[in-house]
C-alpha cells in the first residue's frame, strides 16, 4: 500500500518568513501544525476525494435537467409535426353492396297495400298495428289541423311553441292513460332518451334489462350513472343485483341515502318480442325501493283491454310505475312520443328534459292525428279486441309452420302470444353475421317478389350493448285478414325451404 | 362543471359568489355548458386576413359598472328571499304548492335532491308566465295566444276560454315567413296529408324510405350545392345522433363554447375527447388546433385519429355569426374536420337564402358536414346533413337516427319540398327571394332602430337574431309581461341559458313582418324600454354608417 508523508511535504517553509509578513506568533504555530502536523492519509482516500470534488465542480457547472424535454420544441419542430400529422377519413370507405347503404323505397303510403320497390306487396313490416296510417278520420283531423295552423311550430315549446292541440293531447293522453300528468316530445326516438338523463345522474344506479332498445342505452350512456345489466326478463338475475347493492349500501349508509336506483323495463320488448314480468317487477320495486321506468313504444295500444298498454294487461296500479314513456309513432302511427306519470316525476322534464327544452315542438297537425286516434281507440274498445283474435290467429299458424315443422329451419321467436312484432331467426347460424344477413335478406326478397312485404330487423351492429341475432321481423295489423296472413306464412316457409336447403 | 367565468371581469369577487349563490340551485349543470359565457369584444371591423368579402360587424357592449352591481344585487335579494320563504314552506307557515312525493314512496331515496329546485321554485315561478305561452294560431307575423290567468302568481295556470288576436310575434323563428296555413306549401302538404297520411310507422332502413324522402333529399343535396343530404325527424337528433356516428374514441373534437345543447349532446355521446374554444374566438381555436396536433392525445401521447370542430352558423342566443372564413382557413391548414350547425342560418342568410355559406360566397364543399333544420326558415320540422357522398354513403348505413328512429312524416316533407322550391324559384315565382331580401333589409332596418334609440343590441348586424339586454331579473318578467300587455309577443331570457347577469330579450325577425307591424313594435319596445330602463347604450354607434359606406 501507497502511503503519502504529509508531514515532509511542507517541510521546507521557513517558518521566520511568515513572521516577518506580519501574522502573530499564535497564527504561524497554527499554519505550520496544520500543514506539517498531518496524519498519514491512503493514496486511494486522495484519489477518491478528487473525482468527488471534480464531480461536485461538473454538477455545479453542467445545465440544469429538464424534466419536460417537449416543451424545447421549437417552432418549426411544431411546423414539422403539424405537417406531418395525417388525421383518418371522416368516415371509412364502405363498400357498395353493403347491406345496410342500398334502402327499399316504398311508393305512396306505407298503408296495408304497398309498393316496394316497385311491386304492390300486403305490409307485413311498418308498425301500423291499428291501421290508423290510412284511416280516412285521422287524416281529415289532420288536414283542418293543417288548415288552421300550418305544418311547423317554429319554436321549441317555451318560445310560442306550445299550441292548445299540444295541451290537448297532453290532457287527453294522461286521461287516457289514467295518470296525473303527461309531457310530449317530438321525436319517439328522443322520449326515453331524454327522460332518462332527466332523472338518473353522475353516481345514481339503473338497473337495465340486457334486452332494452336502442333509446334505452342512449339514454343511459347520456346520464352518465352507474349501470347494471340484468339477464333478459329473469327476476332472479335482477334480485341477485339488488341484493348486491343492499349489501354495498349497509356498508356506505350516507353514500346510499343518495343514491338514486331505477329499473329500466320495456313492456314488450321490440327486440325479443315479450312481455316484461310487471308484477314481480313492482314486487322487487317496494322490496328494495327502486323505482321502475317503463318503455312502452310496442306496447301501447296494442296490450291490454284498452290499449293502455302492459299495466292494464296485468292489472298492475298504474301509479306503482315511476314513469312510463311510449313513442306515437307505432300504434298511434303519427309521430312523436310521450311520458305519463304522476306530476312529482313528469313536470320535472319540463325544465330538464333536453328533447323537450331544446327542439321545436310537434307539429300540429301531428298532435291532432294523435288525438283522433286516441279517440277511435276510446270509442271502439272492439278494436283492441279484433286485434287480440289476430294475436291467436298468428300464434296458432306460427307455431303450425315454424315451430312445429322440422324441415324448416327459420325459427321463430314469439315469447307471448300478444306480440304484434314477432322475429324470425335462423335455427342454425352459419356461423358467421353476415351470411345470415343475406339469407335472411334471400328469403324477404323472396316474399317482396311474392307480394309479402317483411324487413329485416336492423341494428348497429358495434353500438349495440347485447346484439341480438339476425332476425326477419314480422308484424301483425288489423288491417291483415287471416288469408293474408296465412299467405305470408305459407310464403315464409316456401322461401325458407327454397333458400336454406 | 366545466363552466367558463368569463364575463365582466372587473368585479370577479362579487361575481364568484353570486355566481356560487345562484349555481348551486341549477338543476343540472348541462343546461349552463352550451350556452355559457359570452366574448366581450367592444365592435370589431372587418378581419384583417382579408378572407371576407363584406365587412363583418359584430357589437357586445360591454356591462355598464352600475348595472353589473345592480343586476348581482337583484340575485342576491331573490336568493335571501328564496331562502326565506323555503324555511317558511318548511314550518308550513307558508302553502306550498310543490308536488309531493307520494305516500308509499316516501322512504325512497329522493328522486330530487332539496336544492336541486330551489332556482326553478324561488326564482322561475315568479315570471314563468313569460314563456309556454299557448297560442291558437299559425306561428306567422302575427299569432294568436291563449289567455290564461294564475291564481296563486305562477304555480297554476287557468285558461279563460278568452283569445288574445293578433298579437305580433317577434319570437317565432318563421325567418322567412313559410309558417302559413294557405299557399302553395299548404296545399301541397295537405294534398300529401289526404294521400299519404301522417305517420311512417317505420324506419328509414326498415320499411320507411318513401319515395317523397328520396326526392326530398335531392333537394335539399341541390339546394345546399353539395353531393348528397340526408333529413332526419327532429333537428335535436340530427345532432345528438349523427356526431356519434363519425368521431369516436381516440378522436377530438373542438367545440364553441356556446353551442347548442343538442351538439353538446352528440359530442358526449360519441364517447370524443371534447375541448372548448372561446365563443367565435379564432385565436383561441387555432391555438387549441396546435395543441392538439403537436402534443396528440392525453398522456399516451398517440395522435390524434381525427379532429372536428363543431360550429354554428348563427348562435341563437347571442346573434352572432360564425366567423367562416377564418374557420375554414384554419380547418384546411391543420387538416380538421368541419361540422356546420345551420340550425338558425340556413335560409335566413345570403343573397340565395342557402345560409351562412352563402353569406360569405363560399363553397359548400369546404365545409365537411352541413347540418341545418327545416324548422325555422321552411317552416316544418326535422333537420338535414349534406356533404360528399362518401359521408352520406356512411351516414345512411350508420347513422343511428337511420336505423332506429321512425322516418319523417309526409307532410312534413312536402312542406320542405315545396318551400324549398320557392326559396330556389323552382316553383317558377320570385316570391322565395323576395322573402330573402326582405328579410334581410327587415334585419337592417330593425336593428338599426333599436341602436339607435340607444338599447344595448349583441350580434352581427346581419343577423335577424336579435338579442336585446335587460340585464337584471326583474326587468325579465316585466318586460315579457309589459310587452304582451301591448300586443306584441316576445322572447325573454335569462339564467341559465345566458351568463347569470346577462339575461336578455330576444326578437326573431321575420320576412313576414311588414314595416308597419316592425315600427309598431319599436315604438312599443321604446316605450317599455323607457318605462323600464333598459335603455343601458352609452355608446353613439357609428357601425351602421360603416354599412352604407
Amino acid at each position: 500500500m501507497l502511503f503519502i508523508d504529509y508531514s515532509s511535504a511542507f517541510n521546507t517553509i521557513i517558518s521566520t518568513k511568515l513572521r516577518t509578513l506580519g501574522l502573530n506568533t499564535s497564527i504561524c504555530n497554527w499554519i505550520l501544525d496544520f500543514l506539517m502536523g498531518s496524519p498519514q492519509a491512503p493514496a486511494y482516500h486522495l484519489v477518491l476525494e478528487g473525482i468527488l470534488i471534480l464531480w461536485i465542480i461538473r454538477l455545479l457547472f453542467s445545465k440544469t435537467y429538464k424534466l419536460q424535454e417537449r416543451s424545447d420544441l421549437t417552432e418549426k419542430e411544431k411546423e414539422d409535426l403539424i405537417e406531418e400529422w395525417q388525421p383518418e377519413p371522416l368516415v371509412p370507405p364502405m363498400s357498395k353492396d353493403h347491406p345496410s347503404l342500398n334502402y327499399d323505397i316504398v311508393t305512396g303510403p306505407p298503408s296495408h297495400k304497398i309498393i316496394v320497390n316497385g311491386k304492390e306487396c300486403i305490409n307485413f313490416a311498418s308498425f301500423n298495428f291499428l291501421g290508423f296510417l290510412d284511416n280516412e278520420r285521422v287524416k281529415q283531423k289532420a288536414l283542418t289541423s293543417l288548415r288552421r295552423y300550418g305544418v311547423g311550430t317554429c319554436g321549441p315549446r317555451g318560445f310560442y311553441g306550445t299550441f292548445d292541440v299540444h295541451l290537448e293531447l297532453e290532457d287527453r293522453l294522461a286521461k287516457f292513460m289514467k295518470t296525473e300528468e303527461a309531457i310530449i316530445y317530438s321525436y319517439g326516438f328522443a322520449t326515453i332518451a331524454s327522460a332518462i338523463p332527466a332523472y338518473s345522474k353522475r353516481g345514481d344506479i339503473v338497473f337495465v334489462d340486457e334486452a332494452a332498445c336502442f333509446s334505452i342505452q342512449k339514454g343511459l350512456q347520456a346520464s352518465r350513472s352507474f349501470i347494471k345489466y340484468f339477464k333478459h326478463n329473469d327476476m332472479e338475475d335482477l334480485e341477485r343485483l339488488l341484493k348486491e347493492q343492499e349489501i354495498e349500501d349497509q356498508r356506505n349508509p350516507r353514500k346510499a341515502r343518495v343514491t338514486r336506483r331505477f329499473i329500466i323495463v320495456e313492456g314488450l320488448y321490440i327486440n325479443t318480442a315479450d312481455v316484461c314480468p310487471l308484477p314481480d317487477l313492482v314486487k322487487l320495486k317496494y322490496k328494495y325501493k327502486v323505482r321502475i321506468f317503463l318503455e312502452e313504444s310496442m306496447s301501447f295500444g296494442v296490450l291490454g283491454e284498452h290499449g293502455r298498454g302492459v299495466t292494464e294487461h296485468f292489472g298492475v296500479n298504474i301509479d306503482d310505475i315511476d314513469l312510463i314513456s311510449a313513442n306515437m309513432e307505432n300504434a298511434v302511427a303519427s309521430i312523436g312520443g310521450f311520458c305519463c306519470g304522476r306530476s312529482f316525476v313528469i313536470d320535472h322534464q319540463r325544465l330538464s328534459g333536453q328533447g323537450y327544452c331544446f327542439s321545436a315542438s310537434l307539429p300540429p297537425m301531428l298532435a291532432a292525428a294523435a288525438i283522433e286516434a286516441l279517440n277511435i281507440m276510446e270509442e271502439d274498445p272492439v278494436v283492441i279486441l279484433i286485434w287480440f283474435r289476430f294475436f291467436i290467429f298468428m300464434y296458432d299458424l306460427v307455431n303450425k309452420y315454424f315451430q312445429i315443422d322440422s324441415y324448416s329451419a327459420v325459427k321463430s321467436v314469439i315469447g307471448e302470444v300478444y306480440a304484434p312484432a314477432l322475429h324470425l331467426q335462423l335455427e342454425r347460424s352459419s356461423g358467421s353475421r353476415d351470411t345470415d344477413v343475406r339469407m335472411l335478406r334471400s328469403i324477404v326478397d323472396y316474399c317482396l317478389e311474392r307480394q309479402i312485404a317483411l324487413t329485416l330487423a336492423r341494428y348497429l351492429d358495434k353500438e349495440e350493448r347485447f346484439l341480438p341475432p339476425p332476425s326477419i321481423r314480422v308484424v301483425v295489423t288489423i288491417e291483415q285478414t287471416e288469408e293474408d296472413i296465412e299467405k305470408a306464412a305459407s310464403c315464409i316457409r316456401e322461401a325458407a325451404l327454397a333458400i336454406l336447403k | 362543471m366545466s363552466i367558463i367565468i368569463s364575463s365582466c371581469s372587473r368585479l370577479p369577487v362579487l361575481h364568484i359568489i353570486c355566481e356560487l349563490l345562484v349555481r348551486a340551485h341549477v338543476p343540472s349543470p348541462e343546461w349552463a355548458h352550451s350556452l355559457y359565457a359570452v366574448q366581450h369584444t367592444a365592435c370589431n371591423g372587418s378581419s384583417g386576413l382579408g378572407l371576407y368579402s363584406r365587412p363583418f360587424i359584430e357589437s357586445f357592449e360591454e356591462t355598464p359598472m352600475l348595472v353589473a352591481v345592480l343586476t348581482y344585487m337583484g340575485y342576491g335579494i331573490l336568493t335571501i328571499f328564496g331562502y326565506l320563504r323555503d324555511f317558511l314552506r318548511d314550518w308550513k307557515i307558508e302553502r306550498c304548492h310543490v308536488a309531493r312525493e307520494r305516500e308509499e314512496q316516501r322512504d325512497f331515496v329522493p328522486l330530487y335532491q332539496d336544492f336541486e329546485n330551489f332556482y326553478t321554485r324561488n326564482l322561475y315561478m315568479r315570471i314563468r308566465d313569460s314563456w309556454n305561452r299557448p297560442i291558437c294560431s299559425v306561428p306567422g307575423a302575427k299569432v294568436d295566444l291563449v289567455e290564461r290567468v294564475s291564481p296563486d302568481y305562477n304555480w297554476t295556470f287557468d285558461y279563460t276560454g278568452k283569445v288574445v288576436e293578433g298579437v305580433i310575434n317577434m319570437g317565432s323563428y318563421n325567418y322567412l315567413g313559410f309558417a302559413e296555413n294557405t299557399g302553395y306549401c299548404a296545399d301541397a302538404s295537405a294534398e300529401v296529408t289526404m294521400k299519404y297520411g301522417v305517420g311512417v310507422a317505420s324506419t328509414r332502413q326498415e320499411m320507411g324510405n318513401l319515395d317523397r324522402h328520396e326526392e326530398m333529399e335531392e333537394l335539399v343535396a341541390k339546394f345546399l350545392g353539395v353531393e348528397s343530404a340526408m333529413a332526419f325527424g327532429m333537428g335535436f337528433a340530427t345532432n345528438s345522433m349523427n356526431i356519434p356516428a363519425l368521431t369516436g374514441k381516440g378522436c377530438l373534437i373542438l367545440s364553441d363554447e356556446l353551442n347548442h345543447a343538442s351538439l353538446v349532446l352528440g359530442a358526449r355521446l360519441s364517447g370524443s375527447t371534447i375541448r372548448v374554444f372561446k365563443h367565435n374566438n379564432m385565436q383561441s381555436l387555432e391555438k387549441m388546433l396546435r395543441d392538439a396536433i403537436v402534443h396528440g392525445q392525453p398522456r399516451t401521447h398517440r395522435p390524434w385519429k381525427k379532429i372536428l370542430i363543431l360550429v354554428e352558423g348563427i348562435y341563437s342566443m347571442e346573434g352572432s355569426i360564425v366567423r367562416l372564413p377564418e374557420v375554414i382557413a384554419l380547418k384546411k391548414r391543420y387538416r380538421a374536420y368541419l361540422y356546420l350547425d345551420e340550425a338558425h342560418s340556413i335560409g335566413a342568410l345570403g343573397p340565395g337564402g342557402r345560409g351562412v355559406v352563402d353569406y360569405f360566397g363560399l363553397d359548400p364543399r369546404d365545409v365537411d358536414v352541413m347540418m341545418g333544420t327545416f324548422t325555422k326558415s321552411f317552416g316544418a320540422a326535422g333537420g338535414y346533413i349534406g356533404g360528399r357522398k362518401e359521408l352520406l354513403e356512411y351516414l345512411r348505413s350508420h347513422s343511428h337516427s337511420a336505423v332506429y328512429a321512425a322516418s319523417m312524416s309526409p307532410p312534413v316533407v312536402e312542406q320542405i319540398i315545396a318551400s324549398m322550391k320557392c326559396i330556389m324559384g323552382e316553383d317558377g315565382t320570385t316570391l322565395g327571394r323576395d322573402r330573402v331580401q326582405q328579410l334581410a333589409e327587415n334585419t337592417l332596418y330593425f336593428r338599426r332602430r333599436l341602436t339607435e334609440m340607444g338599447f344595448i343590441i349583441y350580434g352581427n348586424s346581419d343577423s335577424p337574431v336579435v338579442p336585446m339586454m335587460l340585464y337584471m331579473p326583474a326587468k325579465i318578467g316585466a318586460f315579457g309581461r309589459e310587452m304582451l300587455k301591448r300586443n306584441i309577443g316576445v322572447v325573454v331570457v335569462g339564467f341559465p341559458a345566458t351568463p347569470i347577469i346577462e339575461s336578455r330579450a330576444r326578437f326573431c325577425i321575420s320576412a313576414a313582418h311588414t314595416k308597419d307591424m316592425l315600427d309598431t313594435a319599436l315604438s312599443v319596445i321604446s316605450e317599455v324600454g323607457d318605462l323600464l330602463q333598459v335603455k343601458y347604450s352609452r355608446h353613439e354607434r357609428l357601425i351602421y354608417d360603416q354599412i352604407q359606406d
